[in-house]
């Protein structure tokens, strides 16, 4: 009954069995020997005794046995012998075993890997903070907007004080920052958060402090920094005595106050910060001005930690009640505005939104190749077994149990996958840091790791299971059925393509075929709408334009000087050579940055009773629209005229003209932004503003003089190569201020590219593993065949001794491999239909049931069972007939 | 010889159970016992005595013990443990109730 007592007991009958054999036996000897003395005792002889004794106890062997069987150690010792047995017949089939295990590696391997890039990318994305399943993003949202906002400063420090059912809320921004290093300088990204920042998350600074509670105030009054565990080892060479000095940050020196933790790399998704500021220092760090006790700026990307036992339902009915309170507290900032939980996963501002599709579609991608593999393995068992069979039916009459011949082969079948799952792990854990490649490179370095942890191995070994049996189970039902009389039988003799084992082994193939036919598609469909996206204009030039940025929040210029500087530095880029014409911008298109909001009002237009119309708008300076190859239907762009003692001016676009002007030409009209009257100058094409995929939407642009920003992103138009261009605006720059860098030039191009990261990965995720797929498919479908012709040389001999030319034969295997190929193709087409859909948010502009994919993914697979059946056809024809008819 | 048919299936454990409940006894005498105590009329054959010393045993309910026997072999003595002294008591009272129940249905017929 009692562990402690039994424990032990069975311990013994397992691993001591020679002693516990010997007591056994010794036990027995004992009954036998006082069984003798007894009839010794009523006066037999000694010889007459022990014989009489012996007759009485009969035979021995089956007590033993049972005893054996009461001590329960047979079940663990037959799976310890079948291990043994099942390790012997793998090592004496090395090329099976290598081939279904490389598959099994490949299979399991894909599924790790996929696991756990979401769970560090997804689920658990901050390794080194506490309880992250407690944590959740907030967001603001509007009413009749589907997208999400940032958070304003005043809103969130009166969810602050008032959550009740939350531990902590959490502010934060990704704002870029110039490092001043010697007499250059450098630019990186960090972030402005509230001071319990690192006390909220739980990660505790290995050198200094994090930030105190009286760090969240005063404007721009505590210039101090936390700094990341890499910048501190690359920078400062993990100088032990680095808390208290100095580093210049945005043109003003910060004290070092503390050094993050190594695995720490912030809160953001995608990227590993350099450092981290106190809030109250905002307006030196994120563009528009000083915001902190605006109600209307909402620029916060906050989080939540949630108290145990909380759901994030409750936390949202709070935070719900909250918004409604501040709704109707503060209606001209904030009505219509709603606060949203979202889990870390859903999180709208960083890495895991454009990560979300892909990843769904890799675990997809998962299952399928695991699919494949196991009808492959599954395959390459039912040959294995079957080639055993003698083994197996000589088992079966020395009286084996069909559940014991059951049990052997499962187990091999396991040991297999065991093997292959230990290989996918640790090919999962190199693959860790792969979609980081896969993904075009970002200004900012991309930090997207998979993370290995109990859950992700917990995973892997339940697929290892499910494997085991969908691949085990086939082959192990088909030879548990082996039939004692036919097994001796020799099978040379077969019908080809005719016994139930080959329809088997073709039902295998063929889900083999259609699994990568579906494969196939989807690698189509996502390779032609990636193409599409590359055709597809944004409305302004993709090649020739490059872009930069400056950022004039570090030097703590004032307006005048930053406008200053914006003169001078623009007069010396246009007088680079190349440069063709450059403007000022303060979004750059398909960026990070979002645009600013306004509401407006247009003169004629009577908006709704609920509707608040709030468009995005960019600041933009002269020649904007001439760089940037954006053709302006009427009117003109702004010029140097256009300044700060002129009538404010706007530009609008055609779709903003369709729906507050009813089409018509609105040039000289006015309308009101943000309370102010704005005349319309010029009317605009539509073009992408935030992504590629965006549908067309009204957006207007007004002049940076006007609406002036010290931090701005800077277009220009040439032919020059993006580097030389580099060098250029380093040196022009430097020359005007050396506490200024400017941020990394990219090509246009390149942004457009970014801007369709998600595809990217989703065709090479897809080209790898359909690629796979076909291979694996042809590989299961050659073995088939060439099987199929090995096991009826006799029949093919006896056609080809009655007349059949080597085309008849080629024929006959030939139509039976294709005929299995066309099977699976219309099998995995009929999937594929009604399967694409899932890819909708990758394809843009492609329909899932796209003709083209599916007709280069059939011709793939024709060609693949082409290549399959071709040396097995060829064998076919070279049979001879003389030898075959004397087997 | 072999299993007493006449006894009622899961009687054997009841009777060695409380047979080594006087006294660690070794199987032999576990044997001897039951038929002296029964006057003959039980015959407990090795073959199923030590099968069902294996299986009290790794139930925990006997323990074994190497000790002396009376004629100075080495012989493997059973005792029983407070789980089985527990078991035993149970057993003992439902088989009370059930020959009880048994004898009321025989003498009312």
């Amino acid at each position: 009954m009692r562990w402690y007592y039994k424990l032990p007991l069975r311990l013994r009958s397992l691993f001591r069995r020679e002693q516990a054999e010997r007591e056994l036996n010794e036990e027995i000897q004992f009954h036998l020997q006082s069984l003798i003395e007894q009839y010794l005792a009523q006066g037999m002889k000694p010889e007459a005794a022990r014989y009489t004794a012996l007759r009485e106890l009969g035979h021995l062997d089956p007590v033993k046995e049972e005893c054996r069987e009461m001590r329960n150690v047979n079940f663990v010792e037959n799976v310890l012998q079948d291990l043994h047995f099942g390790l012997r017949m793998l090592r004496r089939n090395p090329g099976f075993s290598t081939l279904a295990i490389l598959c099994l590696v490949l299979g399991i391997g894909s599924n790790a890997a996929v696991f756990s890039w979401i769970e560090g990318i997804l689920l658990h994305p901050y390794p080194a903070v506490t309880h992250q399943d407690r944590l959740l993003m907030l967001a603001a949202t509007r009413r009749g907007d589907a997208g999400y906002n940032g958070l304003s400063w005043p809103d969130f420090q009166d969810l602050q004080r008032s959550c009740t059912l939350c531990d902590a809320v959490i502010a934060e921004k990704i704002v870029g920052v110039t490092l001043s290093i010697g007499d250059r300088a450098e630019s990186g990204t960090g972030s402005v958060v509230s001071s319990n920042y690192f006390d909220a998350l739980g990660v505790r600074p290995i050198l200094g402090r994090g930030f105190q509670p009286d760090e969240d105030f005063g404007r721009n009054a505590h210039p101090v920094t936390v700094i990341s565990y890499q910048l501190w080892q690359n920078r400062f060479h993990g100088d032990p005595l680095i808390v208290g000095k100095t580093q210049v940050l945005n043109g003003r020196p910060h004290t070092i106050v503390g050094v993050a933790p190594k695995g720490f790399y912030g809160t953001f998704i995608g990227y590993s910060w350099k450092l981290w500021v106190p809030i109250s220092m905002q307006e030196r760090f994120e563009p528009g001005g000083y915001k902190m006790e605006n109600r209307g700026e909402r620029w916060i990307e906050g989080f939540l930690r949630m108290k145990p036992g909380v759901t994030a339902e409750q936390v949202q009915a709070e935070v719900s009640t909250l918004a409604e309170r501040l709704e109707n507290s503060y209606p001209e900032t904030n009505r219509g505005q709603g606060i949203k939980v979202l889990p870390l996963w859903k999180a709208p501002f960083n890495g895991a939104s454009f990560m979300l599709p892909t990843l769904g579609i890799a675990l997809g991608i998962g299952v399928l190749v695991l699919l494949i593999v196991c009808a492959n393995v599954s395959n390459l068992l039912l040959v294995r077994f079957f080639a055993r069979r003698h083994e197996i039916t000589a088992r079966i009459a020395l009286g084996a149990g069909r559940g014991r011949v059951l049990q052997q082969l499962l187990t091999e079948g396991l040991i297999l996958s065991l093997i292959g799952a230990a290989g996918g792990v640790v090919l999962a854990y190199w693959c860790r840091n792969l979609l980081s490649v896969l993904i075009p490179p970002r200004s900012a370095p991309v930090f997207l790791p998979g993370q290995m942890d109990w859950r992700v191995l917990v995973l892997s070994a339940g697929v290892c299971l499910i494997s085991t049996v969908l691949f085990g189970l086939v082959p192990v039902l088909e030879n548990s059925k082996v039939d004692l009389a036919s097994a001796l039988k020799t099978e040379s003799g077969s019908v080809i393509g005719a016994r139930g084992r080959a329809r088997v082994r073709g039902g295998l193939v063929v889900v083999q075929v259609s699994l990568s036919f579906v494969l196939l598609v989807g690698a189509g469909l996502v390779v032609l709408s990636l193409e599409k996206i590359r055709t597809a204009s944004p409305g302004f030039s993709i090649d020739g334009v490059l872009n930069t940025a400056v950022n004039l929040m570090a030097t703590g210029y004032d307006t005048q000087r930053a406008k200053n500087f914006h003169d001078a530095f623009m007069e010396r880029v246009q007088a680079v050579p190349g440069i063709e014409s450059a403007a000022y911008g303060r979004v750059i298109p398909l960026g990070y940055r979002s645009y600013s909001e306004a509401s407006i009002a247009v003169e004629g237009y009577e908006p709704a009773r609920n509707e608040q119309p709030i468009l995005e708008y960019n600041e933009v300076g002269p020649s904007y629209f001439a760089t940037m190859g954006i053709p302006l239907i009427s009117g003109r762009e702004f010029t140097r005229a256009d300044s700060e003692t002129s009538p404010p001016v706007a530009i609008v676009n055609e779709v903003m003209v369709a729906q507050y002007w009813h089409g018509e030409d609105p040039v000289g009209k006015r309308f009101q932004v943000n309370g102010r009257w704005m005349q319309v100058v010029g009317v605009a094409k539509v073009s992408k503003y935030r992504s590629i995929l965006e549908t067309p939407k009204a957006f207007f642009y007004v002049a940076l003089r006007q609406n002036f920003a010290p931090t701005v992103g800077l277009n220009l138009r040439t032919n020059q190569p993006a580097d030389t261009i580099a060098r250029a605006l380093a040196r022009e720059m430097h020359a005007l201020d050396p506490d200024l860098a400017p941020y990394d030039v990219s090509t246009m191009r390149e942004r457009v590219e970014r801007s369709t990261s998600a595809q990217h990965a989703a065709v090479m995720l897809l080209g790898i593993f359909g690629s796979l797929a076909v291979v694996l498919a042809t590989i299961g479908l050659y073995g088939v065949l060439s099987y199929a012709v090995s096991q009826s040389t006799r029949e093919l001999g006896l056609r080809m001794a009655l007349g059949a030319r080597a085309s008849d034969l080629l024929r006959i295997v030939m139509s039976q491999g294709l005929s299995l190929t066309a099977t699976g193709v219309v099998i995995g087409a009929a999937i594929a239909l009604g399967g694409t859909r899932l890819l909708g948010y990758l394809l843009y502009r492609v329909s899932p049931l796209d003709p083209l994919a599916f007709g280069s993914a059939f011709a793939v697979m024709m060609f693949a069972a082409l290549a399959a059946c071709l040396v097995p056809s060829w064998r076919a024809t070279r049979t001879d007939p003389v030898r075959a008819l004397r087997q | 010889m072999g299993k007493p048919t006449d006894l009622v299936q899961g009687t054997l454990d009841v009777l060695i159970l409380k047979t080594v409940a006087l006294q660690p006894m070794h199987g032999w005498g576990i044997a001897q016992r039951i038929r002296q105590l029964s006057n003959e009329v039980l015959q407990v054959g090795q073959g199923a005595l030590y099968p069902a010393l294996h299986r009290l045993e790794q139930q925990g309910w006997i323990q074994a013990k190497w000790g002396e026997s009376e004629n100075n072999r080495r012989a493997k003595y059973y005792s029983l443990t407070r789980d089985g002294a527990k078991y035993l008591r149970q057993q003992q009272a439902q088989w009370s109730r059930l020959s009880g129940a048994i004898d009321l249905v025989l003498e009312a017929t």
